[in-house]
């Protein structure tokens, strides 16, 4: 059975291998490899007959086909209601047909199939809220991409990105030396004007464990200064692990669970040997599902639960606000109208949508909030969930896709949008980039540090406003 | 036949659908895999419990649910249909009528003018949504002759029990068809998609439990439809 050197179906294993992937420019050479890459039948039927269960076998089956999932899905809309782009059609048609034709499938086939999977819907489960049967087709999409992963059909930038996962435990090239590195240089940058500040790295026991996403340390340190003077300001005992300090998993958008598990695990690790009373995550959406909501079954926790309580970042910040351990000065206030993105992974799948808004009535002069509609739990994805804005050859059909958020947001009035989550965030600097439509955005963290009063104590001997 | 279809013939039929959709119900059950659907199964049971019974109940309310609020001519149609064919069959006259004569029990019944009303409206409603699988692009794509099959077969139940109900003399041809095609959907429903007679509950209970143990239920707003 031919498999190509780069586009194969064993994941990668080593540092030797990542890079020789990465050398390949656009994936150029791991696409036409795939071209003729063959589907190994038995192994997709030996895995049907272990995975696929009762669940997804009467999801499929007794779907009514009454259509009520088209209009749920944004992709769909934006598509200018291609029937092509209904929910049902999308799953019946690539993971239906597999398990009708018992895995008897081409490679040709399962080209399409990844496209679909990865390029018309973003896993958003928005589409399971509106079927009459409850059938979340988002659900199933990832199971299909698992199929497609064990095969070998994945698109090339997240068999890098499960790669990096199971190299580096982060889904970037940052090995713990530079993760250590890149916080004391942040602790010691913010020391003028934040003396005594810290980023204490293992320390046990302490009250917080913050975990991030590694394009932070790799590519805006900044980020995790912000999250260091917040904590320093509200008083916080808390630390960073030397390692399992990565809260992402591209190896869940990838579907590689192997990967996932692996990555979870390092952070659960990290939990059980700095013995932190609860875990704080980043502003990330699909970070707090893999490692919070999702991980837990990946690493075998029949209780569905992390070794500590863990919390996302907008309930660390809302509960700091309302308990007074950061206090917003009124006259810094948000003055421009703002709106505020729903991120699915942690609204719609995690039901904090009234906690986003406790923040916002905190940081955002009152009258100046525009909600998108629909909203809270119904808002639609922002056009690049689920891998969709890191896959090159699906670029221009995340362009489209952000078409929806692009509408939503003129829709508002706003000239700002508030997106706690990094897939949601690049996908809104993109749709400024691609559209053109004078908004700004921004994460929570440097709003809040323009906002927040700081007590007496901390402020550096010379006072100085900052800029 | 009449002795055939309503004697042996109809205990096959309740055996079949009975035990067949019980068999479903039980596979279903069965099938399910904590670590596999990534659902906590048997933790957080107040919860679970609380979110299943939530998830069913809702659909069954009119405009409860986000999308029966977006989509109430559909709405409507749902409502119509499966009174029809579930409320009415069970409080028709004629039914209970038999059911008394051979067990001695029987239960209040449907005013004759309003089972008659709920059937028209039933078959209406089956009538519309056969118009809808053709005229809806989003529809006709995923439609299937399995699709059909369920839509036509309920709609012959129902004609044929309307026209039974208001035969004018001339034999028994509706009584004896409308028995014979209710027994065949009792039949095929633990093997087609009738099976969501039981299964949808099954399945909205399922999700139900998603979101109530795993996805929020800690701390959401209680609903997510």
């Amino acid at each position: 059975m031919p498999e190509g050197i780069l586009c194969n179906k064993t994941p990668i294993q080593n540092e030797e291998e990542l890079k020789r992937l990465l050398a390949d420019t656009r994936g150029r050479q791991y696409y036409a490899e795939m071209q003729e890459l063959e589907v190994d039948r038995d192994k997709l039927r030996t895995t049907l007959a272990n995975t696929f269960r009762s669940r997804f076998k009467t999801w499929l089956e007794i779907c009514a086909r009454c259509g009520m999932c088209a209009d749920s899905c944004f992709l769909y809309t934006v598509n200018q209601r291609d029937p092509k782009q209904v929910p049902s059609y999308k799953i019946q048609s690539t993971l239906g047909e597999i398990v009708r034709r018992k895995g008897d499938v081409d490679g040709a086939f399962m080209r399409h199939v990844m496209e679909v999977a990865w390029s018309q819907c973003t896993c958003c489960n928005r589409c399971g809220q509106y079927c009459p049967h409850g059938i979340d087709i988002g659900v199933m999409m990832g199971y299909t991409r698992g199929l497609c992963f064990s095969q070998g059909f994945v698109p090339w930038e997240l068999k890098i990105g499960s790669g990096m996962h199971r190299v580096y435990r982060a889904q970037m090239d940052v090995t713990p030396e530079e993760w250590v590195e890149t916080c004391e240089w942040m602790a010691e940058e913010q020391q003028d004007e934040w003396p005594g500040l810290e980023i204490p790295i293992d320390k046990e026991d302490a009250d917080i464990m913050y975990t991030c996403n590694a394009r932070e340390p790799k590519h805006y340190p900044e980020d995790l200064a912000e999250a260091a003077i917040l904590f320093h300001i509200a008083g916080e005992n808390w630390t960073v692990p030397s390692k399992g300090w990565e809260q992402t998993s591209l190896s869940m958008f990838a579907g590689d669970w192997e990967a996932c598990k692996l990555q979870a695990m390092e952070v659960y690790a990290a939990m059980e040997r700095l013995r932190p009373k609860r875990m704080v995550g980043t502003e990330c959406g699909h970070a707090h599902r893999a490692t919070v909501i999702e991980g837990p079954y990946w690493a075998g926790y029949r209780d569905g639960q992390p070794p500590v309580p863990c919390i996302h970042y907008v309930e660390w910040v809302a509960e700091a606000l309302r308990t007074g351990k950061l206090k917003i000065d009124p006259a810094k206030r948000i003055k421009t109208p703002v709106t505020y993105q729903d991120s699915c992974n942690y609204i719609r799948n995690y039901g904090l949508a009234e906690i986003g808004r406790e923040i916002l009535s905190y940081i955002v002069e009152p009258g100046y909030l525009r909600e998108m509609a629909p909203n809270k739990e119904h808002n639609y994805c922002c056009g690049g969930g689920g891998g969709f804005n890191g896959i090159g050859m699906f670029r221009p059909q995340r362009n489209k896709a952000l078409l929806m958020k692009r509408e939503q947001i003129l829709n508002t009035g706003a000239s700002m949008v508030i997106a706690p989550c990094h897939n949601c965030w690049d996908a809104i600097r993109d749709l400024e980039e691609e559209y053109a439509i004078g908004i700004s955005w921004s994460f929570l963290k440097p709003l809040l540090i323009h906002m927040v009063e700081v007590p007496e104590h901390l402020k550096p001997k010379e006072e100085d406003e900052d800029e | 036949m009449y002795q055939f279809l309503t004697g042996p013939m109809l205990w096959i039929s309740f055996a079949v659908f009975f035990v067949g959709l019980a068999a479903r119900v039980y596979l279903y059950i069965k099938g399910l895999h904590w670590q596999m659907d990534r659902v906590a199964y048997g933790h957080f049971n107040d919860r679970g419990v609380k979110w299943a019974l939530k998830s069913i109940l809702f659909w069954l309310i009119p405009f409860k649910p986000m999308c029966w609020q977006k989509k109430p001519i559909f709405q409507t149609l749902f409502f119509l249909l499966h009174i029809g064919l579930v409320l009415v069959p069970l409080f028709l006259y004629a039914h209970v009528m038999l059911i008394e004569q051979a067990w001695g029990v029987s239960w209040p019944t449907l005013p004759g003018w309003l089972a008659d009303a709920l059937t028209i409206a039933a078959m209406v409603a089956a009538v519309m949504m056969a118009v809808r699988r053709v005229a809806l692009p989003e529809v006709r794509i995923i439609t299937t002759l399995h699709d059909w099959f369920v839509l036509l077969l309920s709609l012959a139940v129902l004609a044929t029990g309307f026209f039974s109900a208001h035969q004018q003399g001339g034999g028994d041809v509706w009584v004896l068809a409308h028995i014979a095609l209710a027994e065949a959907l009792l039949i095929a429903a633990p093997f087609t998609k009738f099976s969501h007679i039981v299964l949808f509950f099954c399945s909205r209970a399922q999700i139900g439990m998603d979101y109530g143990i795993k996805r929020g239920g800690a701390k959401g707003r209680g609903i997510v439809w």
